[in-house]
């Protein structure tokens, strides 16, 4: 009975603050999520580009922050970034330490980590359109801008839901490392409640629970959004 | 040569001008496949280039719409020279947006048709007169419906291509270049890729296009097409042009010995 109580919504009750908590780390992950495609595309574009130094320079991200531990990297930017802010502010005639938003800081730090397993994915996409359609593109007109939105981006787009889908999971497990720099999210709310009451295994199979249900409802969202996208294949293919 | 000339060549003849390829030069390394290629099409004419394989036939209809650059040559559409320059020691396009123009005069069909699999047959045929011409999409769509019932997909109008045989899809990409209002048509091997009762179907489109006029360059292999449809035929050779003359002439006793031997091989 009072373990109800616990995690109901009562007064005494933790179910409020764990689906905020929920609803903060769906909220980080997404905007990882988006500051990952945009730093992915533009790594997946540097890596396709005839430039070597750009080549280069894309490769690196990827092997560095898929290569390096996603901890460290948070650590990383939310320090890193605190200390920026602080200076900026010393110069500005603030003094004492200035904290980067952990919200903004999680968020950015999961972003990096995020956009260098999606650059993989949009490079792989863009490599999967056949060469022939490009080339019609050409033939009948469009320019290179023209090209993009018409025939590359929607396809990339098509191309890479299943992979988005799968970095989605990585980010949305990434980001309770967050709750390290305090962020209210998933992990730190199961561990507060863990930590008052006394309920660590409770508190954290609930957490894990509630992991398992975000992440089993994203995996439909994404494989809805496949086949969404694939009724232009041949039959055998979009049912797959 | 300068385009004024060129038009006045044109103009002496029977018809307008409508391609003129001038001395035309590529290499791949250093294979040259195209050895100084020359050739001027007037309005109504249909060409089969004809060769064997590797004799550099679709080399040159893609240097003709920029697939390909060329390295050396002039090319002139309805009088209209294609600027190049001169730069890092390649030539390449002095003006992209002048080639995007030109591309979208010049319709190319594909061995392999390639439609956008992202969209329908219908919008596969309104893309380019709606964001290349930036045409009124609903004039294009009745324009549409109109070149899918002549190519006789009609009822394919909201299918994807993938669900399309090849003779389908090759008539859907027909008409894709023909909404476009192509000055000049240029087909690339189009009946290759298809299985044998499917070729003459794409066969008699191309027929009927060759009819009302349309002027036509086409690699092909079909030898009957060359013969009754074609009003000229080029016969390449390692990169250079054979033979060059009327059907009748070249199949007749005109041909080369290389060309006499080249048809032996079709049984023809
Ligand atoms: N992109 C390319 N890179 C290198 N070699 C090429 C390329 N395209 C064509 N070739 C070579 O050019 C020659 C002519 O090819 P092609 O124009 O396709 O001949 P055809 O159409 O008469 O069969 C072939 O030897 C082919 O291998």
């Amino acid at each position: 009975m009072a373990l109800f109580q616990l995690i109901g919504f009562g007064p005494t009750g933790w179910g409020g603050l764990l689906l905020l908590a929920s609803l903060m780390t769906l909220c980080v992950t997404a905007v990882a999520l988006l500051i990952g495609a945009i730093l992915g595309s533009l790594v997946a574009w540097a890596k396709l580009s005839g430039s070597r130094i750009l080549r280069t320079l894309g490769g690196t991200y990827t092997t560095v922050f898929r290569g390096v531990p996603e901890l460290l990297i948070i650590y990383l930017v939310y320090f890193g970034g605190s200390s920026a802010v602080t200076a900026i502010g010393t110069a500005m005639g603030y003094e004492g330490f200035l904290g980067l938003p952990s919200f903004a800081a999680g968020a950015l730090a999961v972003g990096i980590i995020s956009g260098a397993y999606q650059a993989e994915v949009f490079r792989g996409a863009y490599l999967a359109i056949p060469k022939g359609e490009l080339e019609a593109a050409q033939a009948i007109g469009m320019n290179r801008s023209l090209r993009f939105r018409r025939i590359i981006g929607p396809q990339v787009f098509r191309f890479a839901i299943p992979g988005i889908g799968n970095v989605w999971q990585l980010s949305l497990k990434d980001s309770a490392l967050v709750s390290v720099t305090g962020l209210a999210d998933l992990m730190r709310t199961s561990q507060v409640a863990a930590g008052s009451t006394r309920q660590h295994f409770l508190f954290f199979i609930v957490g894990g629970c509630l992991y398992l249900i975000l992440t089993s409802f994203s995996d439909r969202f994404f494989t809805s959004a496949e086949k969404r996208a694939n009724r232009s294949m041949p039959t055998s293919l979009g049912q797959a | 040569m300068t385009p004024t000339t060129l038009n006045q060549t044109g103009t002496t003849m029977a018809g307008t001008t409508r391609l003129s390829v001038r001395n035309i030069r590529k290499s791949f390394g250093t294979h040259e496949v195209l050895r100084g290629i020359s050739l001027d099409a007037r309005d109504g004419d249909v060409i089969s280039l004809l060769g064997a394989s590797g004799s550099g036939k679709s080399t040159f209809l893609r240097c003709i719409n920029l697939l390909e650059i060329a390295d050396h040559g002039e090319i002139s559409v309805d009088g209209e020279l294609i600027q190049m320059e001169q730069r890092g020691g390649k030539n390449v396009p002095a003006n992209r947006r002048q080639v995007d123009r030109i591309r979208s005069e010049l319709g190319m069909v594909f061995q392999s048709f390639n439609l956008w699999s992202h969209m329908t047959i219908l919008e596969n045929v309104i893309e380019g007169p709606v964001h290349v011409l930036k045409r009124p999409r609903a004039e294009c769509i009745a324009e549409a419906e109109v070149l899918l019932e002549k190519v006789g997909i009609a009822e394919k109008r909201n299918a994807y291509p993938a669900h399309l045989s090849g003779g389908q899809q090759q008539r859907a990409a027909i008409a894709r270049s023909l909404a476009m209002k192509p000055k000049v048509m240029l087909f690339d091997e189009p009946t290759s890729a298809l299985d044998p009762e499917l070729v003459g179907e794409v066969l008699r489109v191309m027929r009927s296009l060759a009819e009302e006029g349309m002027t036509m360059l086409v690699v092909t292999h079909e030898m009957s097409f060359a013969r009754n449809v074609s009003n000229r035929v080029i016969f390449m050779k390692s990169g250079e042009i054979d033979s060059d003359g009327a059907p009748d002439q070249l199949f007749g006793s005109g041909g080369s010995p290389s060309f006499r031997q080249f048809i032996g091989n079709f049984g023809g």
